[in-house]
């Protein structure tokens, strides 16, 4: 199927299929381009019911979506509650700290019980890898992953390919910058497979310690990595050069802490993206940030509020993506109604 | 079961390396103990005796497990004396060697003999048990060594507690020597692991999975090896998982250091893919399959390569024997996310067969296996066990070469089923063990291969 065209009937076909029938969001890798292509087609009518005046569509009416979140979130777990109830379902929101889970039930049976409960689909986010998908394994619900340990966050990563998308139109051969801790980012995991699938190259810069063992500064990752042909810089000047997006993430003080860093003022001097960093990006390069941002450490305030920074956007863009993927899962038969077929090169 | 007291088993191939024999005889038993094995079959008058017709099986001295975990007491809801050392049968042992981590912890005569005595009672092959190297395994006190040897032990271990103070580990070392019992050190480096769930590489990235180096380990059989050559004493070294080690081991033995090695049958024929829950192979997507909790073991599943150098390392005697850490854990304990699960793998009842593909694929000789499971135990023991000879006590193990199977943990005596190798088609199988001279385990004649 590889070398089928993806613009035959055949193939659009088969990923209509898959994309109504879908029944988890777990991470992008088992996406194929033209279902990116769909839920951000999708996601773009969502949008524009979320600047109308009365922001409210009858789409889910009568589903039950609950929002499960084991680790602390703002922006997350807000966006996903909003995009269920524009779209009319009853979200719930639990908490672990204010659950079952601090009287030590587990997993499983946290799960079980909500379920039983006759729900629709769960969002999780939980500090393990792998969490949603053993969730996954023992519920009949959707499964959304919104963040799972250090392996994945789907849709954030669909949100920043919506976000570029809106700005640079085709993805194809543009050169996405991620600048630091690799190793504990999920946002980082599942972009950098994201994006290549879109056909775009993608580039990452971090200090030594926070990338794993087995990548090498400066070399071009093996396909049977699974992250495609990532590159990782020796510096930041490398990686920023000629980038159409640069992303900086979140540093986490636990990482000084850990021994990872000497200090977040030597991580701020050295990989922090400021005003002359950025300028050896594109001119018309967009400064992309999952946010929460940690201002003055890995990007100076002036970047961060700055002319080519679309952070806000992210997180109105958010709302709209999750719409597409809660409808996709939660409605199916009644998915979108076209597939775009631009810029999507699968990963090979 | 049975009461006689004179046993024949005729005709099959008696494998049994320290005694020098591999051809086609009979074995005869009396009141528990070997009497005799033919020069050939048939060779003696059978007048008298039960017999059992072993044509077509290999006849091998009963399999040693120097590292097994019983769980009793304390854990009794994973595994029993009396449901592990029925495994134990199943699987062709008959004598396992029992870690101390259990509740509470043997690091006193008065738990050490409880357990022996229950053993005789409730046991229905040998345990001997091992002794912990600190009081309550908490790494700060040594256990009272000669009263635990006096009890009975063979060894001692924090098993699953590495030996974190060098110190600690030196006078350990050094004070075993008076008893000559080993030490057997878990070697891991907790601060290199960093909380590492599995072996650190491209696996564990893509699973976004905390990552263990191969180093975590090596550094410290490293530095457990300069030690036993530092005091002259006797270390094991179990579960040994990664080329560094066996590079620190072999330059050891070199040296004469006092040491010996043990490996899995998981880190010799399964490696850090299996995570991925597909038997090995690696999926274009991460799955449903992914995360598979029954490969957590500590140390973990490692490299394609490393486990190459393990079956080197078997095949040339750098690593000595073979021991399956046997750990039982309740599904509670495997069916939860992949850093929550218990680490260990229910290995009793497939380790024979899972490690007859190395003499299949021509990579280490069906002798050399049993070898491993049979005489070199016995002489890290120290104890008349692991060979055919005259008037040792008649363990024997029965194997079906060619009996296929698939892994089927709801039909373990093991009271947990936390294998990764469930579904897998294996070949060759133990079909009959006998502990002093008693049947202890014979398979279901459907599993036998009527071929």
């Amino acid at each position: 199927m590889a070398q089928q065209s993806t613009l035959s009937p055949s193939y659009l076909e088969q990923n209509m299929i898959g994309l109504q029938t879908r029944r988890h969001l777990l991470d992008v890798d088992d996406l194929g381009a033209s279902e990116i292509s769909g839920l951000l087609d999708t996601a773009e009518g969502m949008l524009e019911i979320t600047a109308r005046d009365v922001r409210k569509t009858p789409a889910l009416r009568g589903k039950t979506i609950i929002t499960m979140f084991f680790e602390n979130s703002t922006r997350t777990r807000v966006s996903f509650e909003q995009a269920g109830k524009i779209l009319g379902a009853d979200v719930i929101n639990v908490t672990a700290s204010a659950s079952s889970v601090s009287k030590g039930e587990s997993l499983l049976n946290t799960v079980k019980t909500l379920e039983a409960m006759q729900i629709d689909a769960l969002v999780v986010r939980h500090p393990h890898s792998g969490a949603p998908y053993f969730i996954s394994n023992h519920i009949d619900a959707s499964v959304v992953n919104a963040g799972d340990g250090t392996h994945a966050h789907p849709t954030q990563s669909i949100l920043d390919l919506f976000t570029v998308r809106a700005h640079l139109g085709n993805l194809s051969g543009k050169r996405i910058a991620i600048i630091g801790d690799i190793l504990y980012s999920r946002v980082a995991r599942s972009d950098i497979i994201a994006f290549q699938k879109m056909g775009a190259e993608v580039v990452v810069c971090s200090p030594n310690t926070l990338l794993p063992d087995e990548w090498e500064l400066g070399s071009t990752l093996a396909l049977e990595s699974g992250f495609g042909r990532l590159q990782i810089a020796k510096s930041v000047e490398e990686a920023v050069d000629g980038a159409d997006v640069v992303m900086p993430l979140r540093i986490q003080k636990e990482r000084q802490d850990a021994g990872h860093l000497p200090s977040l003022r030597e991580y701020s001097a050295r990989w922090g993206i400021d005003s002359q960093k950025m300028a050896l990006a594109n001119d018309s390069a967009l400064l992309l940030h999952p946010g929460p941002m940690n201002e003055g450490v890995e990007i100076s305030s002036e970047v961060a509020h700055g002319s080519q920074s679309v952070v806000e956007e992210q997180v109105r863009n958010g709302v709209a993506v999750r719409m597409a993927v809660l409808y996709t899962l939660c409605a199916p038969g009644n998915s979108v109604s076209a597939i775009r077929n631009d810029g999507n090169s699968e990963i090979k | 079961m049975i009461a006689r007291n004179k046993l024949a088993i005729t005709g099959g191939r008696v494998i049994d390396p320290g005694e020098e024999i591999d051809r086609i005889s009979d074995v005869l038993i009396a009141n528990g103990r070997i009497e005799k094995i033919t020069l050939e079959t048939g060779g003696s008058k059978l007048d008298g005796y039960e017999l059992i017709d072993a044509t077509g099986l290999i006849i091998s001295p009963g399999f040693i497990d120097l590292h097994t975990h019983l769980r009793d007491p304390g854990q009794e809801w994973k595994e029993t004396i009396s449901s592990g050392t029925h495994a134990a049968a199943s699987g062709g042992f008959t004598t396992v060697c029992a870690m101390p981590n259990t509740d509470p912890v043997q690091d006193s005569s008065g738990t050490v003999e409880d357990v022996i005595r229950r053993a005789g009672v409730e046991g229905i092959v040998r345990v001997l048990p091992i002794g912990s190297i600190s009081v309550g395994q908490n790494g700060e006190q040594l256990a009272p060594m000669g009263e635990l040897a006096d009890a009975g032990v063979i060894g001692f271990s924090d098993d699953g507690n590495p030996v974190e103070d060098a110190n600690l580990m030196r006078q350990a070392l050094a004070y075993s020597a008076e008893v000559g019992l080993p030490v057997i050190n878990h070697a891991e480096d907790k601060k290199i692991a960093a909380g590492g769930v599995m072996t650190a590489g491209l696996v564990a990235t893509r699973l976004g999975l905390p990552g263990a180096p191969n180093e975590a380990e090596t550094a410290m059989v490293a530095r457990d090896l300069y030690l036993a050559e530092l005091t002259g004493a006797r270390l094991h070294i179990p579960h040994i998982s990664t080329i560094g080690s066996v590079e620190v081991l072999r330059s050891a033995k070199d040296r004469g250091v006092k040491v010996t090695a043990e490996v899995t049958p998981h880190h010799l024929t399964l490696s850090e893919e299996w995570v991925f829950g597909l038997k090995g192979e690696v999926p274009s997507s991460v799955g449903l399959q992914s995360y598979d909790t029954n490969t957590k073991v500590n140390p973990p599943l490692r490299s394609k390569a490393d486990a190459e150098a393990l079956v080197d390392a078997l095949r040339e005697g750098v690593i000595d024997i073979i021991a399956t850490d046997h750990a039982p854990h309740a599904s509670t304990d495997k069916v939860c996310t992949y850093n929550e699960a218990a680490p260990g793998i229910n290995a009793l009842e497939t380790a024979f067969s899972s490690v007859l593909v190395l003499a299949d694929s021509g990579k280490v000789s069906l002798v050399r296996l049993i070898e491993s499971l049979t005489t070199r135990p016995a002489s890290i023991l120290g104890r008349d066990l692991g060979r055919l000879r005259k008037g040792f006590p008649a363990d024997v193990t029965l194997i079906d070469p060619s009996a296929l199977w698939i892994v089927d943990p709801s039909t373990f005596a093991s009271k947990s089923v936390n294998t990764p190798l469930t579904g897998v088609e294996m070949t060759g199988r133990v079909v009959r063990t006998i502990y002093k001279g008693k049947t202890v385990f014979q398979s279901q004649p459907e599993v036998r291969n009527s071929g």
